[in-house]
């Protein structure tokens, strides 16, 4: 029951994009097309489950066992670097076809702020590995479930026809917002 | 070319031409978690530019040190450590700004305003002028962060840097919430498009 | 001259991306940070601890009435009804008993913790409190501070005496108005409140008070 709270909160209530304004780097630059936007979300499930196991433990036996509190950030963001490039060598040795699809977001998922975003929430929120780890599955999906709808209203608003002023970055951020405001409706689920 | 003109060249080219919010959009996650009220947003912005004049410098000093193929690493460990420096002392001296703040101090880590100046700038440039483009984007930044802040507070709350303008029965509270930050930007970022163009 | 320094390229040589030039520099870079750090740390963690202090003494100040003891190195430990534990901090003029702050939380809040000290009387009216530490969405739940003491319907929690069975909103049948929009995080400040009480109520205030009088 724990687990399905923090799931639903994680995907609806509290979505990473649209209402912890984490990771709209990606949100703006990869949504063009819902493929890629399928991708991009995929990827980052993929490495923030992972990243946000290895972060927990190591600040769980690492440290927090000697003390090392203030090495937090500089640590997680150097494992996270490097898993994302282990990440990438072993899918291209073991997975082309994997690689193929993924590869070209990987890179960009280091400075995805969600990444290590999460890391530190679920230290914050003194979750267990098993509550981390799904709070982690949930905060991507919910980031994917933000990134696809949003990406299937741009390719429409690429047909329409914007005022000048409106074109670009403006009228994909007021989408975004009336985005935010759909997902607005979700509060209060759950809890 | 003189050396003042050169310097100011590089400040105001991250103040105006490369405004960090308004122009090159980068480092949105931050402009819009945190500028729910003005003076948060200019705090942000304060921070940021700390660390980007810090990490210019340093970076700039240690170029020729760094091999090319770990200059990323290194890079973010240097960014890392300012950063976790400004995190400390906020902390200490200003415990509330940090605790409103919150989760977006450790996360100018990943502000990709940070690591791109690093590699577009500082990795080419010397210690001086690549500390002014430090200073330059990250005054652009504040003035970005400052700017949407005061918009929203003063829709949402009218406020004005906590000094009431309006009564707060008048503000439309769905600016200071998620949906607002991101309408507010977009409107924002559509006046400078148009003066741009002027 | 200075003119010279900035637009002239430096002539020095570019370290090669050899191994040992990688491994060595990557390893001197993350000790010089690691010292710097360990050093900015134990520079701050004295002002970061005190401000802590001050801030808990403050609102302890707060909460009770005026008192001269130092409740904070008299605080105990009280168990909650939900098995959990709180800090109590004892508040006495002279020898007498004149209320205890509670430094309670709860994790029901709409994002993540709050922390709110509460202060009692001896008989166990609610004299005050302070939201210490909260997450909550700013402009709604972040108004707890405010609303709970405005005098206005039944907005107000200061000066009711609490029962065993906690205060409610007016949602789930009890008697005090939640802030608009925000009926979860009203809901949460007020399980902190109620659990603040159930620490207060299974201490035996009077026997502490006395034991501590020898």
């Amino acid at each position: 029951m724990e687990y399905i709270l923090i799931f639903i909160t994680a995907v609806f209530v509290n979505n990473v994009v649209l209402s912890q304004f984490l990771g709209i780097c990606p949100f703006l630059g990869v949504s063009k097309k819902v493929e890629t936007a399928m991708g991009m979300g995929a990827a980052v499930t993929f490495v923030l489950a992972l990243s946000t196991m290895v972060t927990f433990l190591i600040q769980k036996y690492v440290l927090d066992a000697f003390g090392l509190g203030f090495m937090q950030t500089i640590t997680f963001i150097l494992v996270i670097a490097a898993l994302v490039q282990m990440v990438e060598i072993i899918l291209k040795k073991v997975s082309p076809a994997l690689y193929q699809a993924l590869g070209v977001f990987l890179p960009l998922i280091t400075t995805n702020c969600c990444v290590l975003g999460v890391a530190i929430l679920v230290i914050q929120k003194d979750y267990n590995l098993l509550e981390s780890v799904v709070y982690a599955i949930s905060t991507a999906l919910g980031f994917a479930l933000a990134l696809i709808i949003f990406a299937g209203i741009r390719e429409q608003i690429a047909m329409t026809n914007v005022p000048k002023g409106m074109q670009g970055t403006p009228i994909a951020l007021v989408t975004a917002g009336l985005l935010a405001m759909a997902f607005m409706g979700f509060s209060g689920i759950g809890a | 070319m003189s050396n003042n003109n050169s310097l100011g060249k590089v400040f105001f080219n991250g103040l105006i031409t490369e405004n960090p919010t308004f122009v090159l959009l980068l480092g949105m996650c931050p402009t819009l978690g945190t500028t729910s009220s003005a003076l948060n947003g200019m705090s942000m912005g304060l921070a940021t530019m700390f660390v980007l004049i810090c990490s210019n410098a340093a970076i700039s000093a240690l170029k020729n040190l760094i091999p090319d193929m770990v200059r990323i690493p290194c890079f973010i460990v240097v960014i890392a450590t300012f950063v976790t420096v400004v995190q400390m002392a906020m902390e200490a001296y200003v415990p509330a700004l940090y605790a409103s703040l919150g989760l977006f101090i450790p996360l100018i880590v990943v502000n990709c305003i940070v690591l791109g100046r690093a590699e577009a700038f500082a990795a080419k440039h010397n210690v001086i002028s690549s500390a002014f483009d430090g200073l330059g984007i990250g005054l652009g930044f504040t003035v970005g962060l400052t700017c949407l802040g005061t918009v929203r507070e003063l829709l949402g709350t009218g406020k004005f840097f906590g000094m009431t303008l309006v009564p707060d029965s008048y503000g439309s509270l769905v600016f200071v919430l998620a949906p607002g930050g991101f309408i507010a930007l977009g409107y924002l970022i559509a006046i400078v498009n148009k003066l741009k163009k002027k | 001259m200075l003119n010279q320094i900035i637009l002239e390229e430096s002539n020095m040589e570019k370290l090669k991306s050899t191994l040992p030039n990688m491994l060595l520099s990557l390893t001197i870079i993350c000790v010089v940070a690691s010292a710097i750090l360990a050093s900015v740390s134990q520079l701050t963690a004295g002002p970061i601890a005190a401000s802590k202090a001050a801030s808990l003494e403050a609102a302890i100040k707060e909460v009770v009435p005026e008192f001269d003891n130092k409740p904070t190195e008299e605080a105990y430990m009280a168990a909650t009804s939900d098995g959990d534990s709180l800090r109590i901090y004892p508040a006495k003029k002279g020898d007498e008993l004149v209320g205890v702050a509670v430094e309670s939380n709860t994790q029901k809040g709409f994002s993540g913790q709050i922390s709110v000290v509460v202060g009692f009387d001896v008989d166990g009216k609610l004299l005050n409190y302070s939201v210490q530490q909260h997450s909550e969405t700013p402009g709604l739940g972040s108004k707890m501070q405010e609303w709970f003491r405005t005098d206005k319907n039944h907005q107000s929690v200061i000066g009711r005496t609490l029962t065993a069975d906690g205060l409610k909103v007016t949602k789930d049948g009890g008697d005090v108005d939640a802030i608009t929009a925000a009926t979860i995080s009203s809901r949460a400040f007020l399980d902190a409140i109620n659990r603040a009480y159930s620490a207060f109520k299974s201490t035996d205030m009077v026997s502490s008070a006395t034991s501590t009088k020898e």
